[in-house]
């Protein structure tokens, strides 16, 4: 019902803009052609410079009503240079922003037509092309060379004491890897993957080095202040690793892993207070279309301290144990489960006093 | 009636019309005229209209999904209605939210901003300002638009289907597009894309080689390259631009379609599909070489879509400012740089794909470089105005607001053309800001333009005023207002193609900010409706030209008579004496380009 009264209304707005424009072409046939025209021309005038500014107080409106909501500071070293080259380039842009756009409105408002107006054959003027040519190159040169001096320290080469976490998105969810004890991925291969036997990734068991690879979906954990540098594949489409808070990207590609480098500043709980938001979250979204559920691909990341890394990952059981634990025969659900717990105890024993000695 | 003579009585004044009719006797029945014509300004007009119609239902669909992102958590009932299970109880299917998103894209990029722009404005204005007939080939030209047309009758198809149209973004990126387990849409809807693509990329080839092939060849005596109008040199730049990049587009979505039927991997390798719980056999294809491909049409494509608005909108401004566009040969120059420069960027929509750093690091130099030729462009529009006499038409209004729309649009290209912002910026709401501003808004104000400036000339009648006027105030302020603020949720990350952003922490605090945006773009579409009701009641009923230079312009299409028939000219074809900018010089209001130079005339 509402609907159809407000399509009602809109109908009725409509047919008396209609109206009112009709009316007014009859008038302006009656006054003559030259006086409308001067009429309209004033009024045109006129908005120009209220558009203006109107336009530089919406700007500024605009700007203190979601300056807070934006950017914060950001969260990992790359970050932090990210957002200074893009200071850099707000400054510049806005300059010419501002001069650009009050130039033209304001000439628009001042050269409008009037009575005595003559307007000046200026055709062209080399030096003021000149002039307009070389500025805005050097302006750019300034621009291209902090760009590329950022870009290449950001894509550079991680640091050798980078841990690696290897992420992997799916539709619709990401699972992260880590290479267990040994600090060496296994081998893998997509066609041995099986999410029914929890071998999500395809590992494969024939290499050794998988047998403690830790394998976790939707929240991957990271140390603070240490650089970690993250291997992406995909598993069927091309997903993105968006990480707005640390300001990085980087698509996932199947059949062609991608790396970035990055070393977070805060850790969670930290980021927290600076926010001032008790429920902030690093979170991973998904930036490249990927399917229906896109919108919901998410995945978070918790930065902890070491300590509460090394307890988390002794936590961990290798996905080995997993998988072999799920491929157990249920006939004999006592004595599996003895038989599985065991090592898998000893393993995580194993693991953690390992971790600890890496850490010393 | 009274008011009626008052707008219709003085046709008495407009009998050169008839003249028309005294050179071309041949006898034209309703389908050789209005439906298989092969008169190019018939042929403009069939561009305009489908265009038109293919923005009211490219603009609807932006609506809709517009509702989505503005009322996540509202119902519309008469959703289900139109769009039955695309829309269970008044809600969008994840699955309509990206067939809308991905049609709303290619509908406005290929089918409007490319067909009904250059299509309508090449056709028009080519044979009429360079003093020609008609086109080197009425036929293929003829055969350009009916391409088109099939091209839309497939596109449109493909929306009727019961696995939905196409829904992997306008940009198609394989393995999405190519995997119908993955994706509802990439199931025949794609096919109907990739079919439809195909009749478009045909119908744009027909096209530009016939306006490259007429301005080469077919100028009338005096019209040396450098006497051209702006928009002619916009016109043939663009062509050029089509012909060497639509080619390549086809070539990846042939391609694609092997890879999706034929068991071949070009882009696919190392896929597991989680729905059906398969490993795919394809290995070693590469996903980034159908990137390569596609945007090596997708970059030239966005300057396909914005020279001719340039075009236009120099003229159109240099007219009514009763001055000459400032710095004829640096328009023309930056164009040509432009027009180089587009095929050497297309990697900068790929600096996160896993491009080789270095490889990115040459693409942000050449794609800076593009701003200074935009910026000489800008800064000579802004000197056309200054000391000018400036005439408020409904056509210069847009003018000027275009030159405001791509200067907001094109500075933010500098951000994201940075391989270090765009690692951020990416694929977020300020790239979105970003190009509909810089290509969406900005063209549609230089196609306003041109059609509220030539109308007169297509149809013989002016449009209302006051409706345009209201038309462009509103879609000035709405294009700002909808894509200002989305700058700031671009920076903070928020990620596009999204249709719920409640479930995420860092972007849910943009909701009574998304529901703005949504009900400003409603405004701005019901204003839209109004111009294109302005435009089909004034085909009929407007108000009559009534002498044949009603802008007082120089270019030689205001030398025809008031109704071309079809030849443009009843006579002679007119001869070309000086360039087309000669407002205001030497004391005199218009020098039209047919009257020979004086004696003691100083040369511009």
């Amino acid at each position: 019902m509402s609907s159809i009264f407000l399509f009602a209304i809109l109908l009725l707005g409509f047919v008396i803009t209609f109206q009112i424009a009709k009316a007014s072409e009859y008038v302006g046939i009656l006054k003559g052609e030259k006086k409308n025209l001067e009429q309209n021309n004033r009024i045109n005038g006129f908005l120009m410079i209220v558009f203006l500014v109107l336009g530089l107080i919406g700007v500024w409106w605009c700007n203190d009503l979601f300056k807070g909501r934006i950017l914060g500071e950001a969260a990992s070293d790359h970050g932090q240079k990210i957002d200074q080259m893009l200071y850099i380039t707000i400054g510049i842009t806005g300059v010419v922003f501002f001069i650009t756009q009050i130039l033209l409105f304001w000439f628009s408002f001042r050269y409008q037509h009037t009575e005595n107006r003559k307007a000046y054959y200026f055709p062209h003027n080399n030096k003021l092309e000149l002039i307009w040519t070389v500025v805005p190159a050097i302006a750019l040169t300034v621009l291209v060379g902090f760009g590329l001096m950022y870009w290449f320290q950001i894509t550079g080469d991680a640091p050798k004491n980078a841990m690696e976490v290897e992420v992997t998105g799916k539709q619709f969810n990401w699972i992260f890897r880590y290479p267990g004890k040994d600090n060496v991925f296994g081998k893998k291969y997509y066609r041995n993957i099986s999410d029914k036997d929890n071998n999500m990734l395809g590992l494969l068991w024939d290499d050794e080095h998988s047998h403690d690879d830790i394998v976790v979906s939707n929240t991957m954990y990271l140390i603070v202040g240490k650089p970690v540098k993250l291997i992406i594949n995909s598993r069927d489409v091309i997903h993105d690793v968006g990480m707005a808070a640390f300001r990085m990207k980087m698509d996932a590609v199947p059949g062609m892993p991608t790396t970035i480098w990055f070393t977070p500043l805060f850790t969670t709980v930290e980021m927290k207070k600076k926010t001032g938001d008790p429920d902030f979250e690093y979170e991973i979204s998904c930036d490249q279309i990927c399917g229906r559920g896109h919108y919901s691909m998410r995945g978070e990341i918790q930065v902890v301290t070491e300590e509460e890394f090394i307890l988390w990952r002794a936590k961990q059981q290798p996905n080995y144990t997993e998988v072999m634990k799920a491929k157990e025969p249920p006939s004999t659900p006592v004595a599996g489960k003895d038989s599985t717990a065991a090592p898998a105890a000893k393993l995580k024993l194993n693991t953690t006093s390992k971790l600890v000695a890496q850490t010393k | 009636m009274s008011n009626e003579l008052t707008i219709h009585g003085e046709s008495v004044v407009s009998h050169d019309v008839h003249i028309e009719h005294d050179v071309h006797h041949h006898h034209q029945s309703f389908i050789t005229k209005y439906v298989f014509s092969q008169d190019h300004k018939m042929i403009c007009k069939q561009f305009l209209i489908t265009g038109i119609i293919w923005a009211i239902i490219g603009g609807l669909m932006s609506v809709v999904f517009r509702l989505q992102l503005g009322y996540p958590d509202s119902t519309f009932p008469w959703l289900e209605d139109i769009l039955g299970k695309w829309a269970k109880g008044g809600k969008l299917t994840p699955e309509a939210y990206y067939a809308l998103v991905t049609m709303h894209g290619t509908i406005l990029v290929f089918f409007v901003l490319t067909g009904g722009l250059s299509g309508t404005f090449a056709n028009f204005l080519i044979p009429l300002q360079i003093g020609a007939r008609d086109m080197a080939s009425p036929f293929l030209n003829m055969l350009s638009y009916w391409f088109f047309w099939m091209a839309s009758v497939v596109m449109i198809s493909s929306l009727f289907i019961e696995t939905g149209p196409a829904s992997g973004g306008w940009t198609v990126y394989p393995p999405l597009s190519a995997l119908g387990d993955a994706n509802l849409g990439s199931m025949s809807g794609m096919d109907f894309w990739i079919v439809g693509m195909a009749l478009f990329v045909i119908s744009a080839l027909l096209g530009g080689l016939n306006y490259i092939t007429t301005i080469l060849n077919m100028r009338t005596k005096g019209m040396s390259m450098t006497r051209l109008p702006l928009t002619i040199w916009a016109l043939l730049f663009t062509a050029i631009l089509g012909v060497l990049s639509f080619p390549v587009l086809l070539s990846g979505l042939i391609l694609l379609f092997f890879d999706r039927h034929f068991g071949t991997s070009f882009y696919l390798s190392d896929i597991f599909i989680t729905s059906t719980q398969m490993a795919l056999p394809n290995e070693g294809g590469s996903p980034v070489l159908f990137q390569h491909l596609f945007w090596f049409l997708g970059h030239p494509e966005v300057y396909i879509i914005i020279l001719p608005a340039m075009g236009l909108v120099s003229e159109v401004m240099a007219i009514n400012s009763r001055k000459p566009i400032f710095g004829y040969m640096a328009m023309v120059g930056s164009l040509f740089a432009i027009t180089i420069l587009a095929f050497l960027v297309w990697a900068h929509h790929m600096f996160v794909t896993g491009l080789n750093p270095f490889l990115g690091s040459v693409f942000v130099l050449l794609t800076l470089l593009i701003a200074v030729p935009s910026a000489i462009k800008v800064f000579n529009w802004l000197t056309t105005l200054w000391r000018g006499d400036l005439q408020f038409t409904p056509g210069m209004l847009f003018a000027i607001g275009f030159v405001s729309i791509f200067i907001s649009g094109g500075l933010t290209g500098i951000f994201i053309g940075n391989s270090t912002l765009d690692i951020h910026l990416h694929d977020t709401y300020f790239m979105i800001a970003h190009f509909h501003l810089v290509m969406g808004v900005a063209a549609f104000f230089g196609m306003f333009c041109g059609v509220y400036h030539w109308f007169p000339k297509m149809f013989g009648r002016y449009m209302n005023n006051t409706m345009a006027y209201i038309h462009f105030w509103v879609t000035l302020a709405g294009a700002y207002l909808i894509f200002w603020p989305m700058h700031y949720e671009g920076l903070a990350g928020m990620p596009r193609r999204y249709m719920d952003y409640s479930g995420w922490s860092s972007f849910r605090q943009f909701g009574a900010l998304n529901q703005f945006i949504t009900d400003v773009a409603m405004v701005v579409f019901a204003v839209q409706l109004m111009f294109v009701f302005n435009f089909f009641y004034s085909i009929f009923k407007g108000r009559r030209v009534t002498s044949t230079n009603p802008w007082r312009a120089n270019t030689l299409e205001w030398t025809t008579p008031i109704r071309p028939g079809h030849g443009n000219w009843p006579g002679e074809i007119p001869e070309v004496h000086r360039w087309a900018y000669d407002y205001g010089k030497d004391e005199r209001d218009f020098i039209p380009q047919t009257e020979p130079l004086g004696s003691n005339e100083q040369h511009h």
